[in-house]
């Protein structure tokens, strides 16, 4: 750095200094925030430079955690920007009035470019707390979106609803083989009146559950074929072979009452006896 | 509704995104249920095919006009590897992925017009068209 910027930008270090309250009032009213989290950072800043050597790392954790909680509670990237940007037109007004004008103009592109770096920065952090986000709720939706729900002694039922990608068909298929082994259930229903189409793929994340299912011992029933769906299916060209399949869920849950020798009875007074035979 | 609507595909989640815009799209146009859902099903089959493929294409959807019906257009494009044997990619359960082999077949015959151009190195440009009944 030659000697004349550097002067230029201790000119700029001293006001920044000296005018700390001035600034911290002024930047809180153009970035709309608390004064108590911008002198938080300003001192950061402040530090930051006595050392000397541009160490940031201080003010980047401070300025990442503001970010964050920005990001969370929903403010736009942008704001979350100009809230930094913010500083520089408090310094640069505080600059155009002081009687050395010349000399600080000089340290005004310096410390600019340091703003912008910082802005940046806060933008980066934003962005990456974003992702984060919409990765955390893309996994809880996988785990909301697949229960696995006991209809009866030995039956047990997953309603599909949404759009079968390979990792939701992973953790479904996970959880029904893993249902069936805990409760040692014998029928399976997968219900897919929620799925709104059904293509190759869906079709084939079927196929194979069901045959895993059957691997394991267990008899599945695929339901909620409505006709569109059924027509779609035909002109496709899949087949679902010997695989049963039923239009409703109550079609396939008689059905798996049928075939697990459960009789279902309306006694006399509106009441329901069930009987399971010994088989 | 007219003008055309597009979808860059690049990853699964974008296949999913093309199905929705489909869907009402067709619903716009005033395609059955039965031909919405086979119309949102061949789009899946095509855009999935593009991105398994050739690692990603692009999607148009257009609303077309013949006389006094309407219908809806997809053209599907990718700068794949192209297809060398269109009758052999177009038989039923001939696949050289893991899949069942009835993506392109089976949304030919999900569709009222079909068109494949392709050839090694040429990438592929499927455009199918479903009419409004």
């Amino acid at each position: 750095m030659s000697v004349q910027a550097d002067t230029a930008r201790r000119r700029i270090e001293e006001l920044l200094r000296t005018n700390e309250e001035q600034i911290i009032g002024r930047w809180a009213k153009i970035a709309k925030a608390s004064s108590e989290e911008l002198s938080e950072l300003y001192r950061a800043l402040l530090a930051s430079l006595d050392e000397g050597k541009n160490d940031l790392a201080d003010i980047r954790g401070l300025l990442a955690d503001l970010s964050r909680s920005r990001a969370r509670a929903g403010f736009a990237p942008s704001d979350t920007a100009r809230a930094v940007f913010g500083l520089k037109e408090v310094v640069f007004e505080l600059a155009e009035s002081d009687a050395d004008w010349a000399e600080a103009a000089g340290g005004l592109v310096w410390f600019s470019r340091l703003i912008d770096d910082l802005g940046l920065y806060t933008f980066e952090t934003y962005t990456d707390a974003r992702e984060k986000i919409i990765l955390d709720q893309a996994e809880q939706l996988l785990e909301l979106s697949t229960p696995v729900v006991k209809m009866w002694d030995g039956i047990v039922a997953v309603p599909l609803i949404g759009t079968l990608d390979s990792a939701r068909t992973q953790v479904v298929m996970e959880k029904l083989l893993q249902t069936l082994v805990d409760t040692g259930a014998e029928h399976a229903i997968i219900d897919i009146t929620g799925v709104p189409a059904v293509d190759t793929q869906v079709a084939q994340h079927l196929l194979k559950t069901v045959v895993a299912a059957r691997l394991m011992g267990a008899e599945c029933v695929i339901s909620g074929i409505r006709p569109q769906i059924a027509h779609t299916i035909v002109t496709l060209g899949v087949e679902f072979g010997d695989i049963v399949t039923k239009a409703s869920l109550a079609d396939a849950l008689a059905h798996t009452f049928r075939r697990a020798g459960i009789e279902v009875g309306r006694a006399r007074q509106a009441h329901v006896s069930i009987r399971a035979e010994n088989a | 509704m007219t003008g055309e609507r597009e979808v860059v595909i690049t990853s699964s989640a974008d296949v999913v995104a093309v199905r929705q815009l489909v869907r009402s799209v067709a619903i716009e146009v005033g395609l059955s249920l039965v031909d919405q859902t086979k119309i949102v099903t061949a789009a899946s089959e095509l855009a999935r095919n593009a991105l398994v493929y050739a690692g990603g294409g692009d999607v148009r959807i257009l609303v077309v006009e013949n006389g006094h019906r309407r219908g809806l257009k997809l053209i599907v494009t990718d700068d794949g590897p192209g297809i060398p044997d269109l009758e052999l990619a177009l038989t039923d359960g001939w696949t050289t992925g893991n899949g069942l082999g009835l993506g392109l077949s089976g949304s030919r015959r999900l569709v009222d017009e079909f068109d494949l151009l392709s050839g090694p190195g040429k990438g592929t440009t499927v455009t199918v068209t479903k009419w409004a009944r």
